[in-house]
């Protein structure tokens, strides 16, 4: 692709190999499109004690997303897929709104929390019920998903009685819309769940360990990687962070849409995974690379909103990025248009003197 | 049941030396559709007991089960096909309502008379299936991940055509829509009678044909299907192609059920599709099944919503519950079969 030449070249290949280089790279550029429509577009205001600003309601209205991505990356890293997370969110959302507005008092901070703990618990049950599906009986993970998504919905409906519950709670509208420490308080959730995922998986082995049960489930049983309980525990993980969006999501609209909640959201966070830079086929995985996979989506969205492209092609723009972020994963067809003398071995591309070490993520997949 | 089957042979682990009737029975790849064939008996007859009096023994509402679901028979038989194969297609419900949108925009909007529209709308489906296809193969991406792509594209292309629904009005469509022929017991649209057709003729190529025959072969083991000489890719991109086309005259059918184009109609209908391949006993994982299950899937699929409209009191949202009870049923059935077979 690039000229080699000279000894300067190197540092540049090294920061262009980097796994999140280009993840980063088109969520800049999407960003700088902005400038030319939206002059201001970087610019954060203060108003009444919060920040206002695009950046700060690209992130405020990614967080759900995040979370979701977060997830799902954890579960695709061991192979898996889970399809129910849109409708673990409405689930989540359901039960926590009818709770609280069942209370007298629907300010009353004990009731919130045990609504909260009620719908995160609902969520936890669904991604065991996943995971047991997944690891004890053997079944493949889009299928195993597949009966919460079809049957979800219809959960969340029964819950709301097939209306959309609305509450009027004001602690329970911080999780999604409030503000705190002058920013939206769904980015400190966001931020912490983060954090405690990066800090667990790659503090503590854990998340070598997930990448192995990816790579080879059977290979990792065998020395003595309990497979079976890691890949439960990640997809209770992946519901668990399906649930807090759901909260997020409902807190936001402060209503509860058994319907609507989270509606393709799983969709969106795959996408967020796979333009991070997380193979599909598992074994190897970067939060890092999904939050910003996420932002991208976001930002794509928020862009098409503010230059004016009717927001009716959001789809097809997505249609187009998932097309090409999996040409160019597909080392096929990176042999096939990049190098043509790859064409045998397509896990070789045509650069010559590629360090071993900066292998681009992608052949890992193979 | 349980007491008999287990104990006296081996529980999972080695293939017994005297099958018993029971193995035999859970080994029978018939064994699932039999299954589904008699669920839909048992709902039906406890339909009739229940709902004697309300009319429920009429043998229309037999056959409204056709008229109803023909549009899902159609799109499910296609994705028999790439179910088969051992592949996915995400991208069904889409297709279906761009399709919808698209017959609609061009009728109505631009005045194009429908023996044009028809071809046109079904070639552009087959393109998509196929598209989707070449992709899937030459690059080896997923089927999952680019049929979401398609998936994406469509409900995107919907959007573009139009954001608000388009009813049709056009007489051609409304005297076809009205058209009832008449049966012995009751009368059937003209979209059911098109999905009974592709129903038969999806059986004759998949049971009786070459293509049907490497169908399943490469749903059962893609590599040993490659070794024997089968033309994969090829292959592949048809039943993508097929399953394109179905969702196109799916597509074509909703439309004439519905008489209107909407960007959101059919949303989720890949599900519906692929629950009822499944609840009609083809294996997810490709190389074993009957498009005859899948007949029976729709079918029982149809049933409930039909029960729970007798019912009353139930809502809608029991069907999304029960489907998905089923689903799971009918997921755990084939695991315990596949079991068996591999050990």
């Amino acid at each position: 692709m690039s000229t080699p030449s000279a000894a300067g070249t190197s540092r540049w290949r090294a920061l262009t190999q980097h796994h999140l280089f280009w993840p980063v790279a088109v969520l800049v550029a999407l960003l700088l499109i902005n400038v030319p429509f939206t002059p201001d577009f970087f610019a954060i205001k203060m108003t009444d004690g919060h920040l206002y600003g695009s950046l700060v309601s690209i992130v405020l209205f990614g967080s759900p997303l995040i979370l979701v991505a977060v997830g799902m990356t954890l579960v695709i890293a061991t192979g898996g897929i889970d399809l129910s997370v849109g409708a673990v969110v409405a689930i989540t959302g359901a039960l926590t709104c009818s709770y609280i507005s069942d209370q007298a008092d629907q300010n009353a901070l004990a009731g919130v929390f045990l609504a909260m703990g009620i719908g995160l618990v609902a969520a936890v049950l669904c991604g065991l019920w996943n995971g047991f599906l997944v690891a004890r009986m053997g079944i493949q993970p889009i299928i195993a998903t597949l009966i919460i998504m079809v049957a979800g919905r219809g959960v969340a409906q029964l819950i709301t009685d097939g209306q959309i519950i609305t509450i009027n709670s004001e602690p329970y509208k911080l999780i999604g819309g409030g503000y705190w420490l002058t920013l939206p308080f769904s980015i400190f959730v966001v931020a912490a769940v983060v954090a405690v995922t990066v800090a667990l998986t790659r503090k503590t082995a854990l998340g070598l360990l997930v990448e192995s049960v990816g790579g080879n489930a059977e290979a990792s049983r065998l020395v003595g990687i309990r497979s079976r309980r890691i890949k439960i525990m990640v997809y209770m993980f992946c519901a668990l962070c399906a649930g807090i969006a759901g909260l997020m999501i409902s807190s936001n609209t402060s209503a509860a849409d058994g319907n609507n909640a989270g509606l393709w959201i799983e969709l969106d966070a795959i996408l967020a995974v796979v333009i991070g830079g997380t193979s599909l086929l598992g074994g190897r995985f970067s939060i890092g690379g999904t939050v910003i996979g996420a932002l991208v989506i976001q930002t794509l969205t928020t862009t098409i909103y503010t230059i004016g492209v009717p927001t009716q092609t959001n789809l097809v723009f997505k249609a187009a990025v998932v097309i090409v972020v999996c040409l160019l994963q597909s080392p096929k067809f990176r042999a096939k248009v990049f190098g043509a003398k790859g064409r045998g071995k397509p896990a070789a591309p045509a650069e010559p003197a590629t360090p071993a070490d900066a292998a681009p993520k992608m052949e890992v997949s193979r | 049941m349980s007491a008999t089957t287990k104990t006296p042979t081996a529980p999972e682990g080695r293939t017994a030396s005297g099958p018993s009737a029971v193995t035999r029975l859970l080994g029978d790849r018939r064994l699932p559709v039999l299954v589904t064939a008699a669920l839909f008996l048992a709902m039906y007859v406890t339909g009739l007991s229940r709902y004697q009096n309300y009319g429920f023994a009429d043998s229309q509402v037999f056959l409204n089960l056709f008229i109803d679901n023909g549009y899902l028979l159609v799109a499910a038989v296609g994705a028999t096909f790439v179910i088969m194969s051992g592949g996915i297609d995400l991208s069904v419900g889409s297709l279906i309502g761009f399709t919808t949108m698209f017959t609609a925009w061009l009728v109505e909007r631009q005045g194009l008379p429908l023996i044009v529209v028809v071809p046109l709308a079904l070639g552009v489906g087959a393109f998509g299936g196929f598209l989707m296809g070449y992709v899937i193969h030459n690059f080896e991406i997923q089927p999952f991940i680019v049929t979401l792509a398609g998936l994406f594209l469509f409900r995107g292309l919907c959007l573009v055509i139009s954001k608000e629904s388009i009813s049709i009005s056009d007489s051609t469509v409304s005297s076809l829509a009205q058209t009832r022929v008449p049966l012995g017991l009751g009368d059937l649209s003209i979209g059911a009678l098109v999905a009974l057709a592709v129903l038969a003729l999806a059986f004759y190529v998949l049971h009786y044909t070459r293509f049907g025959r490497r169908v399943y072969a490469i749903g059962g083991n893609e590599q040993s299907a490659l070794l024997m000489g089968l033309p994969l890719g090829g292959t592949k991109i048809a039943v993508y192609t097929v399953s394109g086309f179905c969702s196109a005259l799916a597509g074509l059918l909703f439309m004439l059920y519905i008489q209107s184009g909407d960007p959101l109609h059919a949303v989720g209908m890949e599900l519906d599709a692929i629950a009822a391949v499944v609840i009609g006993g083809t294996l997810l994982t490709g190389g074993s099944g009957y498009v005859i299950g899948t007949l029976f899937g729709v079918l029982v699929l149809g049933l409930i919503k039909s029960i729970i409209q007798f019912e009353g009191t139930l809502s809608s949202w029991w069907t999304k519950i029960a489907t998905g009870v089923l689903l799971c049923a009918f997921i755990l059935i084939q695991r315990t079969m596949t079991a068996r077979k591999q050990t």
